[in-house]
């Protein structure tokens, strides 16, 4: 064997290992979903089904619009346009993505809601009642979408922009030479052409909000999630769950299906001779004021007025004594994100990359798989994790009784591992996801010129993919570092003894109805998004090909090198 | 970007840290594991006067649910000892997974009534709490309210709620079912989704929050919420403070219908002696008051005083229907819920 088919073999290997693992949970729930449960489904769709999934159906579509709308909107103009305050604007755009989605709907509702703060503040002109009067109602469907459109909406924002960017310069160009306005280049060759990416970031924001429970609970949405864990607890039907959340996986994975089916031969390549990311369009004076204002609002409510809320809270209840007991919380959810980031993004590459090079059918069951552990519910994502960490552990610990050695007991739930996992199953979907949206960008006569110079896997993706998918890799490591930041439901079972994370400790104040007091904790998490996310747009924001000021001048002007060498 | 063999590097080291740095020694003398739903942080005043007293060493895991599952799958290597839940649904649900031992405690079964104990000695229920209503002092003149006028017309409009599938008003629920059968439940719960004043949302601090802004004038809640917001957050003083709390009856001539904080020993307790030890610390007088104090809850242990707030709600009268009742009602009342569209 060459060792180029050697290196195949073994990123083919990787996919496929990556894929096992992602499948192991979902097939423990598989395997409890088939109990049969007979007296549920009469039930179910007598009572439950319907309300519950018109309920969905009317949030998903609620917060589908609002993200998309938003995310699309901010990131066009982040990525093509200057404006005032625009570099501001880059890095805090993404940052809603640091609060978690129930602690904004508290933070709305505490402000919002009558005998609030701004019910007092509005009683000093208007009579109580009619102060009460004007307040909006949140605790209900449109509260939902809004709360939830608020803090979801950077999925979109993050991967549009990306996709923004690296359409090349002269498709704009062109459609402007051609006489086309500049909205007519965005709704009919931008928008098109950025599909992909915006069908990625939209399927991350309406699975965050299928799969979430606290926020909706307590804004009063039915939610078939929240029917999801009313049949395991109070029905005591674990087997009933399991085969609710298995029917929610098949419609998820049939729309999934179906917009792949839908893009199919749709890929617009970057421009094969110049790989560039797009000059941006100069607004001054009222334009460029739309534009910061257009920025500015989802930031203002999606993140400044929910850090706001927790500063003060933080202040006024005096939590700085928090800070030591914190102190251990915030190293545990450094580490574990840390790690669950680096290897989601690692695998996720691993698996598009097979499918790239080695498309079969195989490689391409492992990509599309690879979606699968953000299409549950997290709680039944570590369920479903608990049987195959267990025998793995008991497998270890017959493996060192067999040498003669002391049992090391539960390996991997006993310690940090199990959690790791976890969130790399979850959020490895984030990662192949920005990945496959960002690999139909380029052009397979890269990888065809770079071999026939007899550069070898490594190179090719060092030189060749890296510095083309770098705006995606920054986009999905933000976004998966800040979830794993967040993560709670997975992280609160399968946590070792004596461990906390910031999300659980947050939730430790907030499951006992005073979640002002894990204000501290929240800011915490923000500080910890917030330090990635500026580094990281930085160098998203750096031009796709060399210059003087890049420290790897040769990586992104090679494949237009070899491709000319080719011809 | 950081090269390959030192990204890798920097991922094995902190992988191994994280695997082997940070578990606690499971198996080691004077330690016990306690697995509990009640937070972590709510336990550490119990958690450092146990250690005081005895010298042994508590670790912790804190979830909302399903430990029972990592219990059942951890097996026999399970490091669990206690189990320590905050409801009797869970109560339930542990013993039924079949991951529990007998206790085999005469010190527990001398403290706790036979009402709130597991007749096999699988559970003790070591504090309670009850499902009341917080009234408005100013729309509301009576004392003395039963559960089932909630569903009397001349509450229409003027009643508020949490999610009736939330475990608290799940376990209130299947207590009628037991109390009254599922047809009259039925009928209840139509009544009283007939006088909720909007639709179930919130927790039950905003239900204090919608009497006293008005919305309604009776919500249904926990007793140490009301506590809590009187005592521990200036906040929402004001919101308990336009509110009174009624302890209400069943008509029947049951009781106030309270929940249990009850402890469990695991099956496969590697700690079996330090985990009895835990759990009859946990039932003496010491435990009891600083739990009552801590948490406002009503302690199980006879003698042992309640808070005054919680004092000032009135005498207790406990309903006196066995809690396995409740449990095996949970189901029935969780479906009377989706039938009757309670929360919709």
């Amino acid at each position: 064997m060459t060792r180029k088919a050697r290196g195949d073999v073994a990123l083919i290997a990787l996919a496929l290992l990556t894929a096992a693992i992602v499948v192991l949970p979902v097939a423990s729930i598989v395997g409890l979903a088939l109990q049969p449960v007979p007296e549920l489904w009469p039930e179910l769709v007598n009572y439950v089904l319907p309300r519950t999934l018109r309920d969905t159906a009317l949030l998903l579509a609620g917060v589908g619009a609002v993200t998309l709308t938003l995310g699309t909107a901010t990131a066009w103009l982040i990525a093509t346009h200057d404006f005032p305050g625009r570099a501001l604007l880059a890095w805090l755009l993404p940052l809603p993505l640091a609060i978690p989605t129930y602690i904004a709907a508290y933070v709305y509702v505490d402000l919002f809601e009558p005998l609030g703060l701004v019910h007092q503040a509005l009683t000093g002109l208007l009579p109580s009642s009619e102060a009460a009067a004007l307040l909006p109602a949140l605790r209900s469907l449109p509260g939902a979408v809004a709360v939830m459109g608020l803090v979801l909406y950077p999925y979109v924002y993050l991967s549009a922009r990306t996709m923004f960017q690296m359409q090349g310069a002269e498709v704009a160009e062109a459609a402007r030479t051609l006489g086309a306005s500049r909205w007519v280049t965005f709704w009919r060759v931008s928008l098109p052409m950025a599909r992909p990416a915006l069908a990625v970031g939209l399927a991350l924001a309406l699975l965050e909000t299928l799969n979430d429970i606290g926020a909706s609970e307590y804004l009063g949405v039915n939610t078939f999630t929240a029917s999801i864990f009313a049949i395991w607890l109070n029905h005591g039907s674990l087997p009933g769950a399991a085969q609710m959340a298995c029917l929610a996986l098949a419609v998820v994975a049939a729309l999934v299906a179906l917009e792949h089916y839908g893009s199919r031969g749709r890929a617009f390549s970057l421009s094969a001779e110049n790989p560039q990311l797009a000059p941006r369009t100069r607004l001054a004076g009222a334009k460029g004021l739309a534009a910061a204002a257009t920025c500015g609002l989802p930031v203002l409510f999606g993140f400044v007025l929910p850090l706001g809320f927790l500063a003060y809270q933080s202040l006024r209840r005096g939590l700085h004594t928090q800070v030591a007991g914190l102190a251990g919380s915030l190293t545990h959810t450094l580490i574990y994100a840390a790690i669950a980031t680096s290897a989601a993004l690692v695998l996720g590459l691993a698996v598009l990359t097979a499918q790239r090079w080695r498309p079969g059918t195989l490689t391409r069951a492992a990509a599309a798989v690879s979606f699968i552990g953000y299409a549950l519910p997290g709680l039944v994502l570590a369920l479903g994790l608990l049987a195959p960490l267990v025998a793995f552990d008991n497998a270890i610990g017959r493996l060192a009784r067999g040498l003669g050695l002391s049992s090391p007991g539960l390996l991997l739930i006993g310690s940090g591992a199990a959690v790791t996992i976890a969130y790399v199953i979850r959020f490895l979907a984030v990662a192949s996801g920005f990945f496959r949206a960002a690999y139909a960008r380029i052009p397979l006569d890269y990888d065809d010129g770079a071999r026939v110079t007899g550069a070898g896997q490594f190179t090719t993706m060092r030189r060749v993919h890296l510095p083309l998918l770098r705006p995606a890799l920054w986009s999905a490591a933000i976004i998966v570092f800040v979830d794993c930041l967040k993560e709670l439901p997975a992280t609160l079972l399968l946590r070792p003894l004596n461990v906390e994370t910031l999300a659980t400790s947050i939730y430790q104040y907030a499951s006992r109805g005073s979640f002002e007091d894990g204000a501290l904790a929240a800011l915490l998490i923000v500080a910890a998004s917030m330090a990635p996310v500026i580094f990281l747009t930085r160098l998203a924001d750096a031009p796709l090909k060399a210059d003087s000021t890049e420290p790897a001048p040769q990586s992104a002007a090679l494949p237009q090198a070899l491709v000319s060498a080719t011809r | 970007m950081m090269s390959a063999s030192r990204l890798t590097a920097t991922i094995a080291l902190a992988l191994s840290t994280v695997a082997f740095g940070t578990g606690p020694a499971l198996t080691q003398a004077g330690e016990v594991n306690l697995y509990s739903y009640r937070e972590s942080k709510l336990l550490q005043p119990l958690i450092d006067a146990f250690n005081a007293d005895t010298g042994i060493k508590v670790n912790v895991i804190s979830a909302s649910s399903g430990l029972d599952q990592r219990i059942k799958a951890e097996g026999e290597n399970s490091p669990a000892d206690v189990v320590m839940t905050v409801d009797i649904g869970r109560i339930d649900e542990m013993v039924q997974a079949g991951i529990t031992q007998p206790i085999k405690s005469a010190e527990a079964e001398k403290i706790v009534p036979a009402q709130y104990r597991d007749p096999n000695g699988h559970w003790y229920g070591i504090s309670m709490r009850a499902r009341v209503f917080y009234v408005s002092k100013d729309r509301v003149k009576d004392t003395a309210l039963t559960y089932d006028e909630l569903a009397d017309p001349k509450w229409k409009g003027k009643i508020c709620s949490r999610s009736g599938q939330h475990i608290y008003n799940n376990a209130l629920f299947a207590a009628y079912v037991a109390h009254y059968g599922e047809a009259k439940a039925e009928d209840w719960l139509r009544g009283v989704k007939a006088n909720l004043a909007q639709k179930p949302s919130g927790g039950d601090r905003e239900t204090a929050r919608d009497v006293a802004a008005g919305k309604c004038d009776i919500g249904i809640g926990n007793t140490y919420y009301w506590a809590l917001m009187m005592n521990k957050d200036a906040d929402k003083k004001p919101w308990a403070e336009a509110t009174r709390v009624v302890l209400p009856t069943f008509k029947d001539g049951g009781g106030t219908h309270v929940n249990l904080t009850g402890v469990l020993l695991a099956k496969h307790a590697p700690n079996r002696a330090n985990g009895v030890k835990l759990i009859e610390w946990l039932l003496g007088e010491k435990a009891q008051k600083i739990y009552a104090d801590s948490v406002y809850e009503y302690p199980i242990r006879a003698g042992v005083a309640v808070d005054p707030t919680i004092a000032g709600y009135g005498t207790l009268n406990a309903d006196k229907l066995p809690i396995a009742e409740i449990a095996a009602n949970r189901k029935t009342a969780a479906q009377l819920v989706n039938k009757t569209g309670f929360d919709n």
